[in-house]
């Protein structure tokens, strides 16, 4: 509208033409050009040292790409690479991570959607109160609760111990073999509850938002036909919100399979996750450095968020931008 | 829900019991509950309250030796370059984040071409950990083999550039990786900001015949302060947690030169055996979290409720 005035009075003229090579154009494209260049470059570095053997990376020019093509590093570092004594390379860690990931996800979700589920719909008195708490609790820095959740680990390892071996008299008297003792702390199902806490404020915020955005009519029309809790969730909310769980799971597998601190933390050397163990292998201070083997064994654990990453395209945004409060 | 009941209970001869009303949702809030009240209020306060005692290697609730820990902690040199390192990081990548993530945000609103090409490029070092970035940066700073070898081979023999050798600027070092992971998410978040803007002003703006940085400056950043707000507060909390990074990329070396808060909770908590250092050193980074969060909650709960 004001454009059109404004055109009429300075005279009869049509639209400007756009110049495709405007100095601002050249500008915008020059810098944007530059700035993916350098956010590309560790990309490239990784993966062309990873390719080359050592005496060519010894000749020491980190951009040059290899002369001679050789997969020797990352065959490596999948299988062979050492941490102190254990020689198995990295893919002892990238099962392990597996074994997390799958368990910790699915629960993480199932959990965090039927809380987010319960508070949309079913709010009670407090329910408000405990998810305030919920979403300023993912503020708190980790290293404040992890040294008591070590001490609930362990200890109710123990009482699940004392309760199953409670059986055993019973279970041998019938011919069966008694109950182990029941490690939480250190284990990988220990690791797969500490996931699924620290992952429920910010996957109970998104579910809670998102039901709340289901129209009400339908919730109520199913309580009128006689749907409970349960029904209501399993027949219409699930259904229903198959995206929001895709975005759930791209949440959780690259904040899972990226985690560092709790693997630490929560388990022993024979269940490390891949981050603990590329950090290992690179970090060694045995041996001589074998910096495309390092490369090689830093790109494989950066592969399955990448993967995800490229993959999920636009998911992954709607997912990080709800993860926002995660921090 | 209660305004729809009042019309049935009139009729409802029997009402059942509070407690059992909405049992269903009750018993599926369950691991709710228990992650806010028992994980995130109860181990908060046992950390707190363990940070009065002298705990050694393991907790020690009986053996009340108030301040104590907090004063070893702030007269201990490790902790010391620990917050010196922190403050200059932290400053340094609040600032240069959200700089770098505001104007990537703004090249990328002026209505370019291959614009989800671009943003999926500057965006992808987020999907990765901070132990694999940590790591790329360790060998792109190597000092014998890396960029400074590097650039030295094309000719520059007096280049210099080894801040992972270097005590003085190893931080900076660090700071370099943790600005490409991160700033894709900033520009992310700000651009969505910008993309909330209302297409009037612009036209407004173009009016009056305002240059385009003047009405970035003189408009549009003021029209998105809560987005930067929101912004800030996350890189905030983000940078308090800052430690795998630091473990990958330099051990906290050279020496203790980039020690930070987080790693050092973490070894006086699980390898010096020093617990109660830990637990002081760890309510003073929750002490630190508030001080941001505080203010945060105020501006954008508090106004809601009173206005």
């Amino acid at each position: 509208m004001v454009d059109a005035t404004v055109n009429a009075l300075s005279g009869p003229r049509g639209p400007k033409p756009k110049k495709a090579l405007s100095s601002t154009n050249i500008i915008i494209y020059g810098t944007l050009f530059v700035v993916c260049m350098y956010y590309l470059l560790p990309l490239y570095v990784m993966i062309v040292t990873s390719l080359k053997g050592m005496p060519e990376v010894r000749l020491g020019n980190i951009f040059g790409p290899p002369v001679e093509v050789t997969f020797q590093p990352w065959v490596k570092a999948w299988s062979e690479a050492c941490t102190g004594i254990n020689c198995e390379g990295l893919s002892r860690g990238f099962w392990n991570s597996v074994w997390i990931l799958v368990p910790s996800v699915i629960i993480s979700i199932a959990i965090a959607s039927v809380s987010g589920y319960a508070l949309a719909n079913w709010r009670f008195k407090g329910s408000e109160v405990f998810f305030t708490i919920l979403i300023f609790g993912a503020f708190i820095p980790y290293q404040v609760m992890i040294y008591p959740i070590v001490i609930l680990l362990r200890e109710s390892g123990e009482g699940i111990t004392a309760v199953l071996k409670a059986f055993n008299p019973m279970l041998e008297a019938m011919g069966f073999e008694g109950f182990k003792t029941f490690r939480l702390m250190g284990s990988l199902s220990g690791l797969v509850i500490v996931h699924t806490i620290f992952g429920m404020p910010i996957l109970t915020l998104l579910f809670r938002n998102y039901f709340t955005s289901v129209p009400e009519e339908l919730f109520k029309a199913a309580r009128v036909d006689g749907a409970g809790f349960w029904g209501i969730y399993f027949r219409i909310m699930l259904p229903m919100s198959l995206p929001i769980f895709v975005v759930a799971m791209i949440l959780q597998i690259t904040g899972i399979w990226n985690d560092f601190l709790f693997g630490v933390i929560y388990t022993k050397p024979e269940t490390y996750p891949m981050t603990v163990q590329l950090n290992n292998i690179v970090n060694s201070v045995q041996g001589v450095k074998e910096y495309n083997v390092n490369m090689a064994a830093t790109l494989l654990t950066g592969l399955v968020p990448l993967v995800i990453y490229f993959a999920s395209g636009k998911l992954f945004v709607r997912g990080i931008a709800a993860g926002a409060v995660k921090g | 829900m209660a305004v729809t009941d009042t019309g049935q209970t009139k009729v409802r001869a029997k009402r059942p019991s509070r407690l059992f009303k909405n049992m269903a949702a009750k018993i599926a809030a369950i691991p709710m509950i228990f992650t806010a009240l028992v994980v995130f209020v109860g181990c908060t306060l046992w950390t707190i309250y363990h940070s009065f005692t002298r705990s050694r290697l393991l907790p020690a609730p009986d053996k009340w030796v108030g301040l104590d820990n907090y004063e070893r902690l702030w007269g201990e040199n490790r902790w010391l370059i620990s917050i010196e390192n922190l403050a200059i990081y932290g400053l340094c990548s609040l600032v240069l984040s959200l700089t770098i993530g505001f104007v990537l945000a703004a090249l990328l609103d002026r209505k370019i071409r291959f614009e989800n090409t671009i943003r999926t490029i500057i965006l992808y070092p987020f999907a990765l950990s901070f132990v694999v970035t940590g790591l790329a940066w360790q060998w792109i700073l190597n000092p014998e083999l890396g960029l400074q070898n590097t650039v030295r081979n094309i000719g520059w023999e007096s280049f210099t550039f080894d801040p992972l050798n270097n005590a003085d600027i190893v931080i900076y070092g660090v700071l370099i990786a943790g600005i490409w992971q991160g700033s894709g998410f900033v520009m992310v978040l700000l651009l969505a900001g910008m993309r909330g803007i209302d297409e009037d002003v612009w036209k407004a703006s173009r009016v009056e015949g305002i240059p385009a940085w003047k009405t970035y400056i003189f408009i549009v950043i003021p029209m998105m302060r809560p987005v930067f707000v929101t912004a800030l507060v996350i890189i905030s909390a983000g940078i308090i947690k800052v430690y795998d990074l630091v473990v990958a990329q330099t051990s906290g070396g050279p020496g203790i030169a980039s020690e930070v808060p987080a790693k050092y909770v973490i070894e006086k908590m699980f390898q010096a055996q020093n617990l109660g250092l830990g637990f002081a050193a760890s309510t003073m980074m929750l002490l630190s979290v508030l001080v941001v969060l505080i203010p945060w909650a105020y501006l954008e709960f508090g106004g809601k409720k009173n206005g």
